[in-house]
């Protein structure tokens, strides 16, 4: 069987549009997973303790079990719960409570990388808590984050694929389907296949220069 | 004189470790102590009380004539509220061993961000008022760089620069030569004697190396296991001192 680059050309279009509906998710999905991890690491961190406990069973919970299982489980149980949502918004919302798991870990580590003695200066200046996180600590704990961010946001890239499994169009979903249409799986697949790539690539990309920027050159002596 | 720092009683714990036990000290405002001993004899603890880093289990501790810790009500006694903690931590502060710089911030933001945030001064007020330190400790030419551009004795300096743009009334030196190379510590314990030319601000010093304390003390305070067992004026307790467990320390110190 010969590899039809003419196919692949034909189908192009349809692929490109569906890779826009997989880089929304990409950054949907992204976005929410920030916000989680934030909310869950600061749970993590208030005074109480059964919210403390609350907040890292939720993490080590999201962690645990498959991103497909709480896929299912948001598409299929919350509509019996009265909350009827798109396949897309319900699937931005699955990756952006596993991967938020993944980000409020991200955070603890940096958050625990500030020396104590920084939280004693600011205190010893009278910074208030939020005074203290704003200008002294997360300056100092969200630099070395920034690669464990960056390893989530490629691994999203990919697990978005997931999502063809509740019918969001994005680029897994839309190859599969011209697959078995045209009964011919091995172009739109390879096709998606190098999408992918390159998406990953870009995002690797932008994370370094993201990266870098967080950690600017000293200046010379 | 006025007492501005008074402990009546204290007794702070870690765990089964009591630091303090049932501890008495009192300080006249301006007052310049210097506070030597055995390490693990609680110095560090009893500054740390007084910045509020750590929380006493009984007793009174009384700076500038108002409760720290804990406020009388009645018969019984209370903690004191978070905000009342804010009031009593702006009258006092600190320098550490290991300076505690905010490495992402300049020479500059590092002092004025205290009267910047804390003190809602404007920023070129602040920076104007962190200037003039900078100046005073000799680091005029140092305002742009960061602490990992700067020696030992000078990010010690910004760290003094720093506590002092909050205008404290005491402030607290927890062994701030103890980490530098011996040729740095001049230019700190420089700084530190110009301070003490002012005869208002109380300070507490915590030091191993007896030149220090000559060099800076009213008085001297020999600390051992929570508790003061001589004092005196430097040239009686460290050329002179009375006690056997004093002279065994400072014969030690004296070697190294
Ligand atoms: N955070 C802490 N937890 C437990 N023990 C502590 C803590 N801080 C100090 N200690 C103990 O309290 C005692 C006094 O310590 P410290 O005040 O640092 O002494 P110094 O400054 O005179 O060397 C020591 O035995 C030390 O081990
Ligand atoms: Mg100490």
């Amino acid at each position: 069987m010969e590899f039809s680059f003419a196919l692949v050309w034909e189908i192009l279009p349809q692929l490109l549009l569906a890779t826009i509906v997989t880089v929304e998710a990409t950054m949907v999905g992204f976005v929410l997973s920030l916000v989680f991890g934030a909310v869950l690491v600061t749970l993590m961190r208030t005074p109480s303790r059964p919210v403390r406990a609350l907040a890292r069973f939720v993490m080590e919970f999201f962690r645990a079990t498959p991103l497909l299982a709480q896929l299912y489980f948001l598409f299929f149980v919350l509509p019996s719960a009265g909350i009827v949502l798109s396949p897309f918004v319900t699937g931005v919302i699955a990756l952006g409570l596993h991967y938020g798991a993944y980000a409020a870990e991200a955070y603890r580590a940096g958050l625990e990388s500030v020396p104590k003695g920084q939280w004693e200066a600011a205190l010893s200046l009278n910074y208030t808590k939020l005074r203290t996180y704003l200008s002294v600590v997360l300056p100092q704990a969200l630099p070395p984050v920034v690669p464990a961010l960056g390893n989530i946001a490629i691994a999203m890239v990919k697990d978005t694929a997931i999502l063809s499994a509740i019918t969001v169009t994005e680029l897994m979903f839309v190859a599969n389907e011209i697959g078995s249409e045209r009964f011919q799986y091995t172009e739109p697949v390879t096709a998606a296949a190098v999408i992918y790539l390159v998406l990953s690539l870009v995002a690797t990309a932008l994370i370094h220069l993201i990266d870098k920027r967080f950690r600017p050159e000293e200046a010379p002596a | 004189m006025t007492p501005i720092i008074k402990f009546e009683g204290v007794t702070k714990r870690f765990g089964q470790t009591v630091v303090l036990n049932n501890f008495d000290f009192i300080v006249a405002q301006g007052e310049k102590v210097v506070l030597i001993g055995p390490s693990g004899s609680g110095k560090s603890t009893l500054l740390r009380v007084l910045m509020t880093l750590e929380r006493i289990d009984s007793g009174m501790v009384m700076v500038d004539g108002e409760a720290l810790w804990f406020v009388r009500k009645g018969v019984d006694v209370e903690p004191v509220t978070e905000s009342h903690l804010r009031h009593m931590r702006a009258k006092v502060g600190m320098v550490f061993q290991q300076f505690n710089l905010f490495p992402h911030m300049t020479a500059l933001q590092n002092v004025a961000s205290g009267p910047r945030y804390v003190m809602k001064k404007s920023k070129a007020e602040a920076e104007a008022l962190a200037e003039s330190l900078l100046r005073k400790v000799g680091l005029g030419d140092k305002l742009a760089s960061y602490p990992a551009r700067l020696s030992g004795g000078q990010q010690q300096r910004v760290a003094i620069a720093r506590a002092l743009a909050l205008e404290p009334k005491v402030m607290l030196f927890d062994e701030v030569t103890s980490a530098l190379d011996p040729e740095l510590v001049g230019e700190v314990l420089d700084v530190m004697r110009a301070l003490s030319s002012e005869r208002a601000l109380t300070m507490l010093i915590v030091t191993h190396q007896m030149g220090v304390a000559r060099a800076l003390a009213d008085r001297v305070c020999f600390f051992e296991k929570g508790m003061m067992v001589e004092e005196g004026p430097p040239e009686q307790v460290i050329d002179d001192p009375v006690n056997p467990r004093t002279q065994s320390f400072l014969r030690a110190v004296k070697l190294t």
